[in-house]
C-alpha cells in the first residue's frame, strides 16, 4: 500500500482535485468593470442582485396568499392582480449570478459543501449569524432601493450622488462594527 | 446609439437571455475573485485582506472610464442609462445596514447568491435571511413609508453637486481611487504577514494605473456632448417629425390632455417673463430656453404617462426647446401648434382683440391687464366645444431602463 501511495498517478489525482487559486484582485476588478460597462452599454441597466431576491420572495407570497399581496401597497406594485413578479429582467440576472458562480467555481474546482467561518465560532453559531446578518441586509437593501451591486457598483460608476452616499455608509457600517464583532472572524 | 431598445429589436426572450448572460459573467467574476468565502470578504474590515476594496473600486473606475468615454464619443446615450435616483437618507441608512449585515453575516446580496451556488452553507442561510428581511420590510413599510420617500433628489449626479464637468469628476475619481488602491496594498502588507515577502509594487501595477489615468484624461479632453451636438446626432431621425408636423398639437388636443386623468401633463412656457406675466395657461411653468437642460432629470424621472407640451408665442422658441429635450432623451414631447397666439385665436374670441403686430414670437392680442393665469381664457375649458383636430399624441412607455438594481 505504501508503494501505491507513492506512485505518480495518485499524486496527480490529488493535485487535480485541489482548488485553483483566485485571480489577482486587479484582474478581477478590470473584468468586473468590463461586465458592468457592457451591462450599461447593451441594456441601459447596470448590475443588480437584491431586486431578483425581492421578486422571488414576493412571487412565493403571491403563491401562498394572493389576497394579501393585493392588500399591501408595497407588494401590489410587483405582483398585484395577475402580474407575475418573476417576469422581470432582474430575475434573470440573479439566476445568472447563481449559474455563473457555480460554473466558475466548478471550473476552478472550488465547489464544495461547507460552512466557512472564523476560528472561534461553531458551525451552528455561524449559520445563525449568517441568517441574522441576512435579515439586516435584506431590510437595508430594500430601504436603500438597491444593494452593493445596484447602488454600490452601478450607481457609483454612473456618478449618482445617492449611490456614493450609500457606498460610504456601507463601508462606515462595516468598519464601525468590525471591532465589536472581531471574535466572529478572527 | 446605445443603449438599444432590446425588447423592440430582438424580443423578450432574447433580451432575457442577454440579461442571463450578463448575470453569469457577473457571478463568475465574483467567484473567481474569491467572494464566496465570508472570511475573505470580512477580512476587508480587519485590514488583512483588501480584495473587496480592490475589486470593487477597480471595477467602478474601469466601468466609469468606459461609460463616459463611450458617451463622450457619442456611442452611448447617458440620458437613457439607469442612474439610481437619489433618496439621500433612506439610501444612506440602507447602506449602513448593509454594512452591518455584511460584518455580521459575512456577505452582501450578490455575493451570497453566488456563494450559495458554490455550496457554501453559510451563504444559503444568509440568502434565507435576506428573504426574511424583505418580508419584514414589505409588511412594516406602512409605518415609515414617509421616511422611505423622503429626501428625494431625482437623478442627481456628482457633476451637478460639485458644479464641475463630468470629465473632471471622472479624472478626479480615478486619481483618488489609484491612490487609495496603492494605500490598500500597503495596508495589506502591514496587517497580513503572509504577504510581506512579495515585492511592494510591480511594474504591472504602474502600467495598469498609468493606462487608466491616461484614459481618464482622454475622457476629460473629449468632454461630453452638448444638447446641440446630441440634436445633430438624432436630427436625421427626429427632424421629419417636425417637418411632417407630427408633434405640433392643436389647442383643442391640449385642452383634452389637460383633463385626461391618465395623463400627467407638464406644460412648459419658454417665453420671457414679461409675456408670461401678461398671460399664460393655468399650470404652465415658465422655463428659460437656456435652463431647459436643468429640468431634464426631473422630466426623465416623471411617471409613465407624462406628456410634455412646450409653448411660446408662435412656434419658433418652442421648437428650439423641443429639439433640446428630444436630444436629451425626454420621451413624449410636443409643441403647442401656433403657440399662445393660436390658443387665443381658438379660445380667446370675445375676450381679446387681435393686434396688428408684426414679427415672429410677438404676442398678437390686446391685453388690458397682466393677469397671468387669472385671465378668463388661461384655464382650459372643461367643456368639449367639438372643435375638430387631428390627434397627434401617442404616449410611449418609458424605455425599459427603469428599476436598475431595485427591480
Amino acid at each position: 500500500m505504501t508503494t501505491l501511495a507513492h506512485t505518480k498517478p495518485v499524486t496527480k489525482v490529488a493535485s487535480r482535485s485541489e482548488p485553483k487559486p483566485y485571480v489577482n484582485p486587479y484582474v478581477g476588478g478590470v473584468l468586473l468593470g468590463i461586465v458592468l460597462f457592457l451591462a450599461f452599454f447593451l441594456t441601459g441597466n447596470g448590475l443588480g442582485a437584491s431586486g431578483g431576491l425581492n421578486r422571488l420572495i414576493i412571487w412565493i407570497i403571491d403563491l401562498v396568499a394572493p389576497q394579501h399581496v393585493d392588500r399591501v401597497s408595497y407588494l401590489i406594485h410587483y405582483a398585484g392582480g395577475d402580474k407575475n413578479a418573476l417576469d422581470h429582467w432582474i430575475v434573470l440576472m440573479t439566476v445568472g449570478i447563481f449559474l455563473g458562480g457555480f460554473l466558475s467555481g466548478w471550473i476552478g474546482r472550488r465547489v464544495k459543501l461547507e460552512t466557512v467561518r472564523g476560528p472561534h465560532i461553531s458551525v451552528r453559531q455561524r449559520w445563525l449569524l449568517a441568517y441574522l446578518g441576512g435579515i439586516v441586509t435584506g431590510f437595508g437593501a430594500r430601504l436603500a432601493r438597491g444593494c452593493t451591486s445596484g447602488q454600490g457598483l452601478s450607481g457609483s460608476s454612473t456618478l449618482s450622488v445617492g449611490s456614493w452616499a450609500f457606498l460610504l455608509a456601507f463601508f462606515a457600517g462595516g468598519y464601525g462594527l468590525a471591532y465589536f464583532v472581531r471574535r466572529l472572524w478572527n | 446609439m446605445a443603449p438599444f431598445p432590446l425588447f423592440d429589436l430582438i424580443g423578450k426572450f432574447a433580451t432575457y437571455v442577454i440579461y442571463l448572460l450578463i448575470g453569469i459573467s457577473f457571478g463568475a467574476v465574483l467567484e473567481m475573485s474569491g467572494f464566496a468565502l465570508s472570511t475573505k470578504l470580512t477580512g476587508q474590515f480587519y485590514m488583512r485582506d483588501q480584495t473587496v476594496f480592490k475589486v470593487m473600486f477597480t471595477g467602478v473606475i474601469v466601468a466609469m472610464v468606459l461609460i463616459f468615454g463611450a458617451t463622450g464619443l457619442g456611442m452611448l446615450d447617458y440620458n437613457r442609462i439607469w442612474v439610481p435616483p437619489t433618496y439621500l437618507w433612506p439610501g444612506t441608512l440602507g447602506g449602513l445596514l448593509i454594512g452591518v449585515g455584511f460584518i455580521i453575516g459575512g456577505f452582501c446580496p450578490g455575493t451570497s447568491v453566488m456563494a450559495a451556488a458554490t455550496g457554501k452553507i453559510d451563504a444559503m442561510f444568509f440568502v434565507g435571511g435576506i428573504l426574511t428581511g424583505i418580508i419584514i420590510f414589505g409588511e412594516s413599510l406602512g409605518f415609515f413609508d414617509h421616511f422611505w420617500n423622503s429626501s428625494y433628489m431625482g437623478r442627481f449626479t456628482l457633476p451637478d453637486l460639485l458644479g464641475v464637468s463630468t470629465g473632471a469628476v471622472v479624472l478626479g475619481t480615478v486619481l483618488v481611487a489609484i491612490l487609495l488602491l496603492w494605500g490598500a496594498d500597503l495596508v495589506e502588507r502591514i496587517y497580513n504577514p503572509a504577504k510581506k515577502r512579495k515585492p511592494d509594487i510591480t511594474p504591472a501595477h504602474f502600467l495598469g494605473a498609468g493606462v487608466l489615468a491616461l484614459l481618464a484624461v482622454g475622457v476629460m479632453v473629449i468632454g461630453q456632448p452638448t444638447a446641440d451636438e446630441l440634436w445633430q446626432r438624432v436630427a436625421p431621425e427626429k427632424e421629419p417629425l417636425l417637418t411632417n408636423r407630427e408633434v405640433q398639437i392643436h389647442p383643442a388636443e391640449l385642452r383634452k390632455l389637460y383633463y385626461d386623468p391618465l395623463v400627467n401633463l407638464v406644460m412648459l412656457d419658454v417665453r420671457d417673463e414679461a409675456d408670461y406675466n401678461i398671460f399664460h395657461l393655468k399650470d404652465a411653468r415658465r422655463v428659460d430656453l437656456d435652463k431647459l437642460e436643468e429640468i431634464v432629470p426631473e422630466l426623465q424621472s416623471a411617471p409613465d404617462g407624462t406628456v410634455v407640451v412646450l409653448m411660446s408665442n408662435d412656434e419658433t422658441w418652442a421648437t428650439e426647446g423641443w429639439k433640446r429635450l428630444v436630444a436629451l432623451g425626454v420621451p413624449n414631447v410636443y409643441i403647442l401648434e401656433g403657440g399662445i397666439n393660436n390658443w387665443l385665436a381658438v379660445y380667446g374670441e370675445g375676450e381679446h382683440e387681435p393686434l396688428a403686430a408684426d414679427g415672429d414670437e410677438t404676442l398678437r392680442y390686446v391685453f388690458h391687464a397682466a393677469l397671468g393665469d387669472m385671465d378668463p381664457v388661461a384655464e382650459p375649458s372643461q367643456h368639449d366645444e367639438g372643435i375638430e383636430y387631428t390627434p397627434k399624441v401617442k404616449i410611449q412607455k418609458k424605455a425599459p431602463t427603469g428599476g436598475g438594481g431595485c427591480g
